[in-house]
């Protein structure tokens, strides 16, 4: 041996783009296709968060009259639905990609067809339906009208169309369209456990990166976090958010509300919560998201206004 | 005449939505045709009105094209009124003074205006109300979208709006409605056409849309729907578990229905088929199909909305997503029973049964105590041991994995577990049926440890939300208290049980706080500042010992002054114990300020017996007149009394002897007459009376005694005759005080034989 690390580009052939044949080609492809359509494409938000939606991308942006298209991939965290690496079809660290149309364009969903020929459905080869889904989000004061996209019975897509974020109104009205990449490919490969995914075209397989995190995560969020830690965590966050917004850096207290809202997640893995304070700890977090989103809200809401006359908050 | 068409064309109507949708167009739509006067030509023949999941149609045949001109003359003031009230006339109806006519009106000339409405082309008509119609379009839920959603006054619709087809005889209706203009032109199926399609006009609408692979009448896709299952389920030797719900949901989901059958593998039904089933419909929406024996084959049915290219595909990748619902379902089913259902069971002490009685845990004890007396009782020929274990368990499968997914399955669940446990049948049986009767039409339990589990809850749950939120008001039920008694009715009337119900109320009370206090004495104890002591213990020890009752207890231990009142739930709330203990004491409080509320619950039951009775064609007003002799409380001894009475005011001597006591009763009540005892030696007639009454009363009480109703009934007939008699031969208004003060009381000896048996003051006729 000449050398003990191979590198792609000496050692495998180049290959064609393919979403059908690997996870990473499939969110490449979903980017370069929103790319096109005026989306801005993020990074995710470098923080545990359980749904694409607390990225401020989404929650924050939905707020204020400025439009706002944007695309990216948020890893998601759901301590709860960790089954070791043992189940193939829950995962307790999974992703979501996220698209934000805001105001929401009338051909919204044609477009999002047309993502989904893009990645390799065929539409007339598989039955794709809307089937009515609300959106209720109490913990960030959110709701909104959309359906699941179904591909033949299996929900790929949530769409939604946001009519109310952090107890205000939407205006204008954003279309949320939050991908599961790891079903879509799961379908689209033919493969009927996520660790068969392939990863790449070179071999690589959902498994080989994820199947020990998800092993040692679940493991650490059952039976191992320090429970009086997470405790002390969580009301060091919610310090930390109301510092954050009583000095009107709602950002800052935005994330804040984010971290108190996974180690409640934690701390309901760990199985110390009951059902009576689970409401309790859940209507903390929720004030944490509304003040940061309020605070937020009001802080913008001048230059808004100056910017949108028809605008307003209320 | 011309014909209308109007589409809304919107992105995916929910499909629960759809058949509202179309009714609300049609009214709608109804109203602004009566508003313009053409409402009297839309006959209902006339409209039609489809839906899909993207449009809403409606069709209205026959229009005018113009409406008839109207001339309406108005009387104004009379000349030389003052010039305000001539100018605000003028005003009102929009003319000039100048074209005032003067005519004479009784002697006086009076102003007058003619006001001459043209025709109005009915295309002008619609182009107005079909804005009004979509503004006042009233959906469960609605939404706003798009770039007029900067502002929240824009337009809100189910989902986004995206096109308006209003064709009159084929002539585009004009309209700008919220940002859409109306045209001819809409699209057909989503996959299957694309583009815009021409629609010419309303008669060529629907074969238009089947061209572009949309049918759009809902009732032609929900018969290919029902039709299509069942024959794919023949084809493949099986029969269709018919489920009409799941034909118009499904019709409401697709414009181009295709039911297509596909296989699932055989291991997964070794869970319960019920499990299956509900997947299969809540989750997928799929029918399932059932061998000729009537087990549940692993075939279900989907309904694709398109023509695919292979249909093997679609149903493959059905078939998998059915796969992972029915694993997890198998998951579960496994899971929940790694426990056992006593295990299970404990569980219930985190579940909330109502705010101000605690936990489902307390609920099961109060359920098992009742279920027992009630076998000890004899009430219910059933084990007492056997009928406490079944309650003890009964709500254990609500904490398990299943029934969590599947609330539906609630009770069955615990049926299926317990017998995997390998528990008695009895105990199986009644944790799987304790919950019917369910509604009207359901089975009613007759296995008698059933009997005694099923009205144990359903009394426990009744009485004791009677006691905290009162009766249900209007035609609201949050609790399910009108269903709680109509199944306690139900289940009484079938199985022929004598229940005292305010034996219940005693027995449940009376264990619902003493229940409390325990907990409240335990909490104490095993609070750990007060090492193992606990002075309410003590004191409820001692009164124990007096043979105080458990209401006696709470009632001197938080208003010794005097009963409970809103005043003691102030001193309850200042009690100094631990947080359990205090809210064991607040729940028994609860239950102690509602222990005088039996007369009211029986007048409960009353009412709901006449309901329940109403269909069965028992006069609601024979059942007051039982009622209201009082202090019966056996439901079932009760109606037993009402339908002998009833087929006895049905006979020509009850309908008589109904006259002759209200004549009896009318003439006692005028004199307001209270009994003299006088005595007096009677004519032929009324010795004729006093024999029949001498004879009847006696062989009433007896009959009544005895329960039995008919013999009662027949008692009275009896003083029929004799009463007719009096009447006919007797005046009772005699001029000797004497006789008159002895016919008087003659009649209200009558009276109070007959009220013996029954109130017929309270018969009506």
């Amino acid at each position: 041996m000449e050398s003990e690390v191979k590198t792609a580009s000496s050692e495998s052939p180049v290959l064609q783009r393919d979403p059908t044949r690997s996870f990473q080609d499939m969110i490449l492809t979903l980017h370069d296709f929103w790319s096109a359509n005026g989306c801005v494409i993020l990074q995710p938000y470098d923080m545990r968060m359980g749904a694409g939606t607390f990225h401020t991308a989404t929650t924050l942006r939905a707020l204020g009259p400025e439009p706002w298209n944007a695309a990216f991939v948020q890893p998601c965290r759901r301590p709860t639905d960790g089954r070791y690496g043992e189940n193939p079809n829950r995962l307790q660290h999974y992703y979501q990609y996220q698209v934000i149309l805001k105001p929401s364009p009338s051909d919204i969903q044609e477009l999002y067809l047309d993502s989904l020929k893009a990645i390799g459905v065929d539409p007339l080869k598989h039955d794709i339906r809307f089937v009515e889904d609300d959106w209720e989000s109490p913990t960030l004061g959110a709701w909104g009208l959309g359906w699941e996209v179904w591909c033949d019975g299996m929900e790929v897509t949530q769409f939604t169309y946001f009519q109310q974020m952090g107890g205000f109104d939407c205006k204008p009205v954003a279309g949320e369209l939050t991908y599961g990449l790891e079903r879509l490919a799961m379908y689209i490969q033919g493969v009927d456990s996520v660790y068969d995914l392939a990863f790449n075209q070179h071999g690589v397989s959902y498994g080989d990166v994820f199947l020990e995190n998800e092993k040692q995560m679940s493991k650490a969020n059952f039976e191992v976090f320090d429970t009086d830690l997470l405790f002390k965590k969580f009301e060091m966050a919610e310090a930390e958010c109301r510092n954050q917004i009583a000095n009107d850096v709602p950002i800052a207290a935005y994330e804040e509300a984010i971290e108190a809202s996974h180690i409640f997640n934690l701390l309901q893995a760990r199985g110390v919560i009951s059902v009576q304070e689970r409401a309790s700890y859940m209507g903390r977090v929720r004030d944490l998201a509304r003040g940061s989103c309020e605070k937020y809200a009001e802080l913008k809401a001048p230059e808004w206004a100056e910017k949108y006359p028809e605008w307003s908050l209320l | 005449m011309a014909d209308f068409l109007l589409e809304l064309r919107s992105e995916e109507i929910p499909a629960r939505m759809q058949k509202g949708a179309r009714g609300e167009l049609e009214k709608l739509f109804r109203r602004e045709m009566d508003a313009a006067g053409i409402g009297a030509g839309v006959a209902s023949g006339d409209l039609t009105v489809w839906s899909t999941p993207r449009r809403l149609a409606l069709i209205a045949r026959g229009l005018p094209t113009e409406t008839e001109a109207v001339r309406e003359e108005a009387k104004g003031p009379p000349v030389g009124a003052p010039d305000q009230a001539v100018d605000g006339f003028c005003r009102k109806n929009g003319v000039d003074r100048d074209a005032l006519e003067v005519r004479e009106v009784k002697g006086r000339e009076t102003y007058f205006t003619v006001i001459e409405k043209p025709g109005q082309a009915v295309t002008d008509l619609l182009a107005a109300a079909i804005p009004a119609i979509i503004r006042d379009f009233s959906w469960p839920k609605s939404m706003r979208w798009g770039d007029a959603s900067i502002s929240s006054e824009s337009l809100k619709w189910v989902r986004p709006l995206s096109g308006i087809i209003a064709l009159l005889d084929g002539e585009v209706v004009p309209v700008v409605a919220y940002g859409i203009v109306s045209g001819n032109v809409t699209r057909g199926h989503r996959f299957h056409s694309s583009g815009e399609i021409a629609i010419s006009g309303a008669e060529t609408y629907a074969g238009n849309l089947r061209e572009a692979s949309v049918i759009v009448d809902h009732e032609e896709r929900a018969a290919i729907i029902r039709e299509g299952a069942r024959k794919a389920a023949e084809a493949a030797g099986l029969k269709l578990v018919e489920d009409e719900g799941l034909v118009v949901e499904n019709a409401g989901l697709t414009e181009w229905p295709e039911p297509l059958l596909g296989r699932f593998e055989d291991d997964f039904l070794d869970v319960p088929p019920e499990t299956i089933q509900l997947t299969a419909r809540v989750n997928q929406k799929y029918f399932v199909c059932e061998y000729a024996d009537g087990n549940l084959a692993n075939a279900f049915i989907c309904t694709a909305n398109i023509d695919a290219a292979d249909p093997a595909v679609v149903v493959d990748g059905n078939r998998k997503v059915l796969a992972a619902r029915l694993s997890d379902a198998r998951f579960f089913w496994e899971l929940d029973q790694k426990k056992t259902l006593a295990e299970h069971a404990k569980g219930l002490e985190r579940i909330t049964f109502h705010e101000k009685l605690g936990t489902v845990a307390d609920k099961v004890e109060r359920v098992a105590k009742l279920a027992r007396w009630l076998c000890e009782e004899g009430i219910v020929k059933g084990d007492p041991d056997l009928a406490e274990q079944a309650a003890r368990l009964c709500k254990a499968d609500l904490v398990t994995e299943m029934v969590g997914e599947f609330p539906e399955l609630q009770g069955l669940m615990g049926g299926y577990y317990a017998a995997k446990e390998g528990l008695p049948v009895e105990v199986s049986d009644a944790i799987r049926d304790h919950y019917k009767p369910v509604g009207q039409g359901d089975d009613v339990p007759t296995a008698p440890v059933t009997v005694a589990v099923s009205l144990a809850d359903k009394l426990d749950s009744l009485l004791s939300l009677y006691a905290v939120v009162g009766p249900p008001t209007g035609s609201k039920d949050p609790f399910a208290q009108r269903r709680s008694a109509l199944g306690i009715l139900a289940t009484e009337q079938q199985n022929n049980l004598r229940l005292s119900i305010n034996a219940v109320f005693d027995l449940l009370f009376t264990s619902a706080i003493d229940l409390q206090l325990e907990k409240a004495a335990r909490s104490e104890q095993d609070s750990p500042a007060n090492e193992g002591k606990s002075t309410f213990h003590d004191f409820r020890e001692k009164r124990r010992a007096d043979g105080s009752s458990p209401l006696e207890i709470l009632v001197d231990f938080v208003a010794p002054e005097g009963g409970l009142d809103r005043e003691s739930e102030r001193l309850v709330a200042k009690l100094r114990m631990s947080k359990r203990a205090h809210e064991a004491i607040q729940i028994g409080f609860n239950y102690g300020v509602s222990a005088d509320k039996q007369a009211d619950i029986i007048d409960f039951f009353a009412d709901r017996l006449k309901v329940q009775q109403r269909e069965a064609g028992v006069r609601h007003d024979l059942i007051d007149a039982v009622f209201a002799l009082g202090g019966e409380d056996d439901l079932v001894r009760l109606l037993a009394r009402v339908h002998a009475l009833q087929a006895f005011v049905e006979t020509e001597d009850g309908t008589n002897l109904l006259a002759g006591y209200k004549r009896a009763a009318n003439i006692l009540k005028k004199e307001e007459w209270e009994s003299k005892d006088v005595s007096y030696s009677p004519e032929p007639a009324e010795k004729a009376l006093i024999d029949a009454l001498d004879a009847a009363e006696p062989k009433a009480a007896t009959a009544i005694e005895a329960e039995d109703f008919a013999a009662a009934m027949s008692a009275l007939a009896s003083l029929r005759a004799p009463i007719d008699r009096f009447f006919e031969d007797v005046i009772v208004n005699a001029d000797e005080p004497h006789v008159r003060a002895a016919r008087l009381d003659l009649l209200a000896r009558f009276r109070d034989a007959v009220h013996r048996v029954a109130d017929f003051s309270r018969i009506e006729g």
